[in-house]
C-alpha cells in the first residue's frame, strides 16, 4: 500500500477541488468566492417546501434554473423535512435535474442530516457531487465509514465543525474538530485534501447573549488557521445566520452579510451558501452603519449589540421617541408596565409593580394580570417578527426584575392564607405549599441547537416557573426518567434540525405508553403547527403544542397550567390540532391517490393457503333475549366514560389524577350508584342477535355470505339493495315478517367493503375489509359474522324519569352509562364468539384490559367506524340479522340505531385481520360502489361525501 | 496480478498497442445460429446469434484465433470477449446465469494466449485487459422521453452486475479491468464502486484502465458531460489510464485527448474506430490512413496506450504499432506510485 497523502497529490495535476455537472467547475486559489444556491433546500425555502410538498417538481425546477441562471456555480438541494419522504424526493427531484441540461451543467451538493439521502442522491448523480456533510458527531468509526463510502462514490465533503461532545462554538473547538477530522480523512481514509470543504458553523452575533459575542470572530480566525494549517481544504458555510437576529430588518441583514464575507474570504472562505439579494456591496454600506456591524461582528464594544439595535430601528425607518422621552410616564399604570417590558426598560418597573400590588387584592394578580398583558404584547411583537431576539430577553429580564420585587409579598400571602386555613381546620398534607410549576426543557437526542430553548427557558423563569434544563442531544430515556423525577408539569422539546423532528414524535409515544399526562411542548426552527398537528399530536393523548416563537411559551405554559381555563384551554387545543390535521391531510392527498382498480391490485394479501381458517361451531343465527347486565359490568371501559364528562385520563389512574382524581372519584362513585340501581332493579334490558355465516370474497372488495346455515329463521327473497331510501322517521318493518325456519334454504346476501385509495408507500397495502376473507378464486371456504348489541332498552324511560325530577346529572348519568354497557356487551359477546360458538380462539385468556386494549385475534368493524365509514352497509346487516325483528332495534333515516345504546359490526376472525382507517376515497370508488350496490350515485356520495377527496 | 509491476514498468518504456475489434473479426467467421448455440446450447429456448460473448463458450478457438493474431500484429494488451457480460446486458438471450462462467472462460483464453506470446517473446510481456462493456442500459438517462425523471437502471443493480463481471475477469486471469465505451458515467461510476469493493474484499490491488465515448461533434458523452467534467467525475479512484474510445474516428478524437492529458498525471489511451462509418455502416479507414491520423497524437506526446475499437482489424493495429515504435510514450510522473 502506498503512502496515501504523497499518491493523492501527485495524482492531480493540482490540488485544488474540482467538481463536475456536465461541465467543470475547479475552485483555484485564484477563483472568486463560490456561491451555493439555497433556494433548492426545503429547509430554507418556503416556496420550495411547497412545491415539493405537492409534488410540483416541475415548478420546483425552475427554482433550480432561476439559481444556476442568476449565478449559482453549486446548487444545493436538501429534502429534510418532516413531513417529506426525503430520500424519494431527493432522488426523483435530482433524476429531473439531471435531465435539464442547463441546470446539470453545475455540480450538485447533496445536503441531508440522514445518510440515507446522501446515499441515495449520490447514487443517481454521474457528476462529482458535494456531500452536505458528515461529521464526528457519531464518533470516529461513523465518519470514517461515511467518508470512505464518499470518497467510493467520487464526491468532494463537507465537514461540520462538530464532534461527539458538540457543535464546535468557540475558536479553539473549531480549530480541534478540523484538525482532527482532517487527519482521519487524509491519513486513514485516504481522502484527498482538496476535496475537504470545512463547514466551521456560523452562528449569529448580537443576539443579547454574552456567549455569542465571538461568534463571527472567532469564525472568521478559525477560518484563518484552518486554511493555514491544514493544506488544499476549503471552508464554508450558511453566512445568513450571522444576521439571524435581525430577521425582519433586511438592511441591516445585507449590511452584516457583506461585512462578515468581507472579512470571512480575505481568512480564506472560499465556499458559501449566500442569498445574492440578501447581499449590499461592502463599499456602499453607509459609514454609520458599517461601524456599527463591525462593532458587533469583532466584538469590539461591550455595547456594540444595543447601539446596533437602537441603530437598526433608524434604519428600518422606524425612529420612534427618543430613549429620552419621558412622556410616557404619564400614561396609565398598565401601558407604562408595558412599554417597560417591551422596551425592556427596568428603570421604572418596581414603582410600577408597586402601584399595581396597591391597588391589586392579592400581588400574585399583578403577575398573572399586568405583567402577563405586558409580556403578551413582546409575544405578539416577536411573533410578528417586530421585536428582536435580544429585545426579548431584556424584556425577561425586567420582568425577572419585577417577579423579584413581588416574591416576598406573595411568599407573605401564601403564609397568611396557609395560618387562615389551618384555623379553619383544613388537614396539614393539603396545605402542601404550592411549588412553582416545572417545565423541562430539553433539545432533543442528536440535536444540539439551543439557542431557541435558552431565551424560552430564561423567559419561562423569569415568569416565575422553574425550569429544569436538561440541556442538549437529550436521550428520550433521560427526558422520561428527569419528568418523572421532578413531577414536571410541562414537557418542552426543542430541535433545529429535521432528524429532532422524529426524536419528538418517538417521544410522544413514550410518553403516552408510559401514561404520562403532562402537557407537551414543540418548538424549534423546523418544528412546524403542521407537523406536530400530523405527527405528534396523535401520538399523545394529552395535550401537545407548538409553540411558534420563544416569547410565546409564557402565553401557552401559562394557559396550560393556569387553573382555571387550563383543561378547556387543552381541549380547545387538542380540537384545534385536529381540525388542523385533518384539514391538512385532506389538503394533502389530493394528489395521492390512486384509482379504485389501482388499489385492488395492492390489496392487502393473505396466504390463502396457509392461513388458518377456522370453521365456526356454530354457524347461523342467534339471538339472545334477556341478557344479565351485571355481567357485563366487568367488561366496561371506564375511560370513555370520564371522557363523555370531560374528564380526560385513564381509568383508574383517573381516580387519582391531580387535577381531575376529586372530581372523578366522586362521579365514579355516582356511576356505581346508579348501575347498582340499574342491574339490581333490572332498569335496562340487554338484547343480541348475532349470526356466524360461510363467506367469500367476490370482485375484490365484495363479501358474499351464504345463508344455508341460518337455523332460527329463515330469510326472505330481499336482494341485498334495500328497498328505497328510508324518509325521516325511523323505519319501520319493511321487511317481510318472519316466515317459518327452513333448513338449509339457501340465500345470499353481499357486504360491500370499501377500500382505502390513497397513495401507499411500496409494501403497504390498499386494505379493504373484504381482504380479510378467501376470495371464491381461492377454493377455501371462509366464514364470516355479523352482530348488533342493545342495552338501550329503558333508556330513554330511565332517563327521562331523572329529568321530570330535574336531576340532569342522573339522566346524562343513565345515557352514559348504557353507552358503556353496550360497549361491554359488544365486547363481551365478540369474546364469547371468539372462544365459544366460533371457537376460533377457545383457549384464549385475556383480561378485561386486554379487551380494552384489543389484544385479542380477529376484529369486529363496525360500519361507521374508520374500516367500514359506510353507514349504508348497516342495512344490509339488519337484513342478514333480522334485527329489528329479533331485537327491535331500529335504524333511523340517518341510519344511526335506536335505542342510542347498540353496536352492530362485523366479525372477521383471521388473525390477520387488523383494524384501519378507510382514510379518503375517490369519486370513482363511490360510483363503482354505487354500481354494485345497485343504488344511485347520488345516493352513494350522499353516503360517502364524508369519506370522499376533494 | 504478478504482471502488475512489468505492466507498469513496460508503460513507462514505451506506448503500448492495444487489440483492435473482436466483433470485426467475429464476422468473417460468418458463425451460424447453430455455431452460435454449440453442442450445449441447442436446445435453448431463444435465438442466441449475435451474442459475440457466447462464442467464449461454445466457439472458444475462434476467440483465441482472434487474439493471437492481434498479438501477432504487435499488441501488447488484448482485451477479453466479454463487452456484453453482465447480467443486465446477458438479460436480452436469458443468459444471466451464465454470465460468470463467460466472463471467466474469456479471461482464461485470453490469458493462454498471452502466456503463450509471453513465452515465445519474453522481452514484450502479453497482458489480458478485462474488458467490461457500458450495459445496454443508462443509470442517468431516461429512455422514455416524455418521462425524464424515470430510470430503467439503478446504481445499485449496476454496482452488483458489474462486481460479478469483475471478480469472474479477476478469476479467469485478466491483469487489469478495462471499464470501456462509457456513454453516460454513472455507469462507469457504479462499475468503479464495485471493482474498489472486490480490490477491499481481496486485498489487492487492480490496475484500472477507463475508456470513455464521445458520441458526436459536440464533443461530450451520450449523458452530456464534457470531456473534464468526465475526467473529474471518475478521479476518485486510482487509475492506470483514462482516455476515449469508439463512435469516433482517431482524427476526431484528438481535441478530447488533449483536453484531458493537459489534465491529469494518469495514462493517456485511445483506440479510435477505423474512421466514421460510411453510408453502409462500414469503418473503412484502411491501416495505413488511420496510423497517419494516429501519428498526429504521437507528435503531440498525448498517449500511452493506443488500439483501435470499430472496423479495426489485425493490418490496423500492425501499422498502428510500427509507427508507435517510432515515439517516446508520454511522459508519466507518478506511475511508480501506483502500487
Amino acid at each position: 500500500m502506498q503512502n496515501s497523502t504523497a499518491l493523492v497529490g501527485s495524482l492531480q495535476k493540482k490540488r485544488v477541488l474540482k467538481l463536475s455537472g456536465l461541465e467543470p467547475l475547479v475552485i483555484t486559489p485564484e477563483s472568486n468566492f463560490i456561491n451555493v444556491g439555497e433556494r433548492t433546500n426545503v429547509a430554507g425555502s418556503k416556496k420550495f417546501l411547497r412545491l415539493i410538498k405537492d409534488r410540483k417538481f416541475e415548478e420546483a425546477l425552475s427554482v433550480a434554473r432561476d439559481q444556476v441562471e442568476g449565478g449559482a456555480q453549486i446548487i444545493d438541494i436538501n429534502m429534510d423535512d418532516g413531513l417529506i419522504d426525503g430520500k424519494e424526493a431527493m432522488v426523483t427531484f435530482l433524476n429531473l435535474v439531471i435531465a435539464e441540461p442547463d441546470i446539470a451543467r453545475v455540480p450538485i451538493m447533496i445536503d441531508s442530516s440522514k445518510w440515507e439521502i446522501i446515499e441515495a442522491g449520490l447514487q443517481v448523480v454521474q457528476g462529482k457531487c458535494v456531500v452536505n456533510s458528515i461529521s464526528l458527531k457519531e464518533g470516529e468509526a461513523e465518519f470514517m465509514h461515511h467518508a470512505k463510502l464518499v470518497k467510493r462514490y467520487g464526491a468532494a465533503v463537507i465537514i461540520m465543525a462538530f464532534d461527539e461532545v458538540g457543535q464546535a462554538d468557540n475558536y479553539d473547538r473549531r480549530c480541534e474538530i478540523a484538525k482532527r477530522s482532517y487527519d482521519i480523512l487524509v491519513n486513514q481514509v485516504n481522502f484527498a485534501p482538496e476535496d475537504i470543504i470545512f463547514d466551521l458553523n456560523i452562528f449569529p452575533v448580537a443576539t443579547g447573549m454574552e456567549e455569542h459575542r465571538r461568534n463571527a470572530i472567532d469564525f472568521i480566525e478559525a477560518t484563518k488557521w484552518v486554511k493555514e494549517n491544514l493544506p488544499y481544504c476549503n471552508v464554508s458555510g450558511g453566512v445568513s445566520n450571522v444576521s439571524f437576529s435581525f430577521r425582519g430588518n433586511n438592511p441591516v441583514r445585507e449590511a452584516m452579510h457583506s461585512v462578515f464575507l468581507y472579512h470571512a474570504i480575505k481568512a480564506g472562505m472560499n465556499i458559501g451558501i449566500v442569498n445574492p439579494t440578501m447581499l449590499e456591496i461592502y463599499d456602499n454600506i453607509p459609514k454609520t452603519l458599517l461601524d456599527h456591524v463591525e462593532d458587533v461582528m469583532f466584538d469590539r464594544r461591550t455595547d456594540a449589540t444595543e447601539r446596533l439595535l437602537d441603530f437598526a430601528e433608524t434604519v428600518v425607518g422606524k425612529a420612534k421617541e427618543s430613549t429620552v422621552d419621558l412622556s410616557w410616564r404619564k400614561e396609565p399604570l398598565q401601558s407604562r408596565i408595558t412599554r417597560a417590558l417591551v422596551k425592556g426598560i427596568d428603570q421604572y418597573i418596581i414603582e410600577d409593580v408597586e402601584e399595581a400590588r396597591q391597588s391589586s387584592e392579592k400581588t400574585i394578580e399583578v403577575i398573572e394580570g399586568n405583567l402577563m398583558t405586558g409580556m403578551n404584547v413582546v409575544g405578539d411583537l416577536f411573533g410578528d417578527g417586530k421585536m428582536f431576539l435580544p429585545q426579548v430577553v431584556k424584556s425577561a429580564r425586567v420582568m425577572k426584575k419585577a417577579v423579584a420585587y413581588l416574591e416576598p409579598f406573595i411568599e407573605e400571602e401564601k403564609k397568611e392564607d396557609k395560618r387562615k386555613r389551618k384555623e379553619q381546620g383544613v388537614k396539614e398534607e393539603s396545605l402542601e405549599e404550592t411549588r412553582a410549576p416545572r417545565v423541562l426543557m430539553a433539545t432533543v437526542k442528536g440535536d444540539v441547537h439551543d439557542i431557541g430553548k435558552n431565551i424560552v427557558s430564561v423567559v419561562l423563569a423569569c415568569n416565575n416557573y422553574e425550569i429544569i434544563d436538561l440541556g442538549v442531544m437529550v436521550p428520550p430515556e433521560k427526558i422520561i426518567a428527569e419528568a418523572k423525577a421532578h413531577q414536571v408539569d410541562i414537557i418542552g422539546l426543542s430541535g433545529l434540525i429535521t432528524p429532532s423532528l422524529d426524536e419528538m414524535v418517538f417521544l410522544a409515544k413514550e410518553m403516552e405508553r408510559q401514561n404520562f399526562e403532562v402537557p407537551l411542548m414543540i418548538g424549534g426552527a423546523t418544528t412546524s403547527k403542521a407537523h406536530t398537528a400530523v405527527k405528534i399530536d396523535p401520538q399523545y393523548k394529552h395535550a401537545v403544542v407548538h409553540v411558534n416563537d420563544a416569547s410565546r411559551a409564557v402565553t401557552v405554559v401559562g394557559n396550560l397550567l393556569q387553573k382555571e381555563k387550563k383543561v378547556r384551554y387543552k381541549r380547545d387545543l387538542k380540537k384545534d390540532y385536529e381540525v388542523f390535521r385533518e384539514s391538512f391531510l385532506g389538503r394533502q392527498r389530493i394528489k395521492e391517490y390512486v384509482s379504485i382498480e389501482g388499489a385492488r391490485k395492492n390489496k392487502f394479501q393473505i396466504d390463502w393457503r396457509t392461513s388458518e381458517i377456522v370453521t365456526p361451531k356454530e354457524l347461523g343465527l342467534q339471538i339472545i333475549d334477556n341478557f344479565d347486565i351485571a355481567i357485563l359490568r366487568d367488561y366496561i371501559d371506564w375511560s370513555p366514560f370520564f371522557r363523555s364528562w370531560d374528564l380526560h385520563g385513564k381509568y383508574p389512574r383517573i381516580l387519582r389524577d391531580e387535577v381531575v382524581g376529586e372530581q372523578a372519584t366522586e362521579l365514579f362513585a355516582d356511576a356505581q350508584v346508579i348501575l347498582d340501581k340499574i342491574i339490581s332493579e333490572k332498569l335496562l334490558t340487554a338484547k343480541a342477535v348475532f349470526g356466524l355465516f360461510e363467506a367469500n370474497t367476490v370482485n375484490d372488495d365484495d363479501i358474499e355470505i351464504t345463508g344455508k346455515h341460518f337455523d332460527r329463521l329463515s330469510v326472505t327473497n330481499n336482494s341485498n339493495s334495500h328497498p328505497e331510501p328510508f324518509e325521516n322517521h325511523i323505519i319501520t318493518n319493511k321487511i317481510n315478517s318472519h316466515p317459518e325456519l327452513v333448513e338449509g334454504q339457501v340465500e345470499n346476501y353481499i357486504f360491500r367493503t370499501l377500500r382505502q385509495q390513497s397513495k401507499k408507500a411500496t409494501g403497504r397495502p390498499n386494505i379493504a375489509l373484504a381482504d380479510f376473507i378467501a376470495p371464491t378464486a381461492s377454493g377455501i371456504q371462509d366464514y364470516m359474522g355479523c352482530f348488533c348489541v342493545s342495552t338501550g332498552f329503558g333508556t330513554k324511560e330511565l332517563a327521562e324519569k331523572y329529568e321530570a325530577a330535574h336531576d340532569d346529572y342522573n339522566s346524562i348519568m343513565v345515557k352514559a352509562l348504557a353507552d358503556r354497557l353496550a360497549e361491554a356487551f359488544a365486547e363481551y359477546l365478540h369474546k364469547k364468539v371468539r372462544t365459544n360458538h366460533w371457537g376460533y380462539a377457545a383457549d384464549e385468556a385475556l383480561s378485561n384490559d386486554d379487551l380494552i386494549k384489543e389484544t385479542y385475534k380477529g376484529i369486529r368493524p363496525a360500519p361507521g367506524y374508520p374500516a367500514c365509514p359506510d353507514h349504508l352497509e348497516k342495512e344490509t346487516i339488519w337484513e342478514v340479522l333480522k334485527v329489528k325483528e329479533n331485537i327491535g332495534v331500529e335504524l333511523t333515516s340517518g341510519l344511526a340505531m335506536w335505542p342510542a345504546a347498540s353496536v352492530s359490526g362485523y366479525y372477521f376472525a383471521n388473525p390477520e385481520a387488523r383494524y384501519f382507517g378507510l382514510g379518503k376515497i375517490n369519486e370513482d370508488q363511490v360510483k363503482d360502489f354505487a354500481s354494485r350496490k345497485s343504488i344511485s350515485e347520488e345516493k352513494a356520495m350522499k353516503w360517502l361525501a364524508p369519506n370522499l377527496a376533494d | 496480478m504478478k504482471h502488475n509491476s512489468t505492466l507498469k514498468r513496460a508503460l513507462q518504456d514505451r506506448i503500448l498497442i492495444l487489440d483492435g475489434a473482436m466483433g470485426t473479426m467475429l464476422q468473417r467467421y460468418k458463425f451460424s445460429e447453430e455455431d452460435f448455440r454449440g453442442k450445449r446450447f441447442a436446445d435453448f429456448h431463444k435465438p442466441v446469434k449475435g451474442n459475440n460473448d457466447l462464442l467464449s463458450i461454445t466457439q472458444p478457438s475462434a476467440i483465441a484465433d482472434v487474439h493471437a493474431k492481434y498479438f501477432a500484429a504487435g499488441a501488447d494488451i488484448v482485451e477479453t470477449n466479454t463487452f456484453s457480460g453482465t447480467t443486465i446486458a446477458m438479460a436480452d438471450y436469458d443468459m444471466e446465469d451464465l454470465v460468470y462462467e463467460l466472463n471467466f472462460e474469456s479471461a482464461k483464453i485470453a490469458r493462454r494466449v498471452a502466456d503463450e506470446f509471453t513465452e515465445k517473446e519474453p522481452h514484450k510481456p502479453r497482458f489480458v485487459a478485462g474488458a467490461i462493456g457500458p450495459t445496454n442500459k443508462t443509470a442517468s438517462m431516461s429512455p422514455d422521453v416524455n418521462d425524464p425523471g424515470f430510470r430503467a437502471i439503478r446504481f445499485d443493480e449496476l454496482r452488483i452486475a458489474y462486481k460479478q463481471q469483475a471478480e469472474a475477469l479477476l478469476d479467469g486471469g485478466a491483469d487489469l479491468l478495462l471499464v470501456e465505451t462509457i456513454f453516460d458515467t454513472l455507469n462507469a461510476k457504479a462499475a468503479l464502486f464495485a471493482i474498489e469493493e472486490v480490490k477491499e474484499e481481496r486485498n489487492i490491488e487492480v490496475p484500472i484502465m477507463i475508456s470513455g465515448t464521445i458520441t458526436d461533434a459536440s464533443g461530450r458523452t451520450l449523458s452530456g458531460q464534457t470531456a473534464e467534467a468526465f475526467l473529474i467525475s471518475i478521479s476518485h479512484i486510482p487509475l492506470l489510464s483514462v482516455g476515449f474510445n469508439c463512435a469516433l474516428g482517431a482524427k476526431q478524437l484528438t481535441p478530447h485527448l488533449e483536453a484531458i492529458a493537459a489534465r491529469t498525471d494518469v495514462a493517456i489511451s485511445a483506440y479510435p474506430n477505423a474512421g466514421l462509418p460510411n453510408a453502409f455502416g462500414e469503418y473503412d479507414e484502411s491501416p495505413d490512413q488511420m496510423a497517419t491520423q494516429i501519428r498526429e497524437y504521437l507528435d503531440k506526446k498525448l498517449i500511452n496506450i493506443i488500439g483501435g475499437c470499430c472496423g479495426t482489424t489485425p493490418p490496423h493495429i500492425e501499422a498502428i504499432a510500427q509507427i508507435a515504435k517510432e515515439y517516446e510514450p508520454r511522459l508519466l510522473t507518478s506511475i511508480t506510485t501506483l502500487n
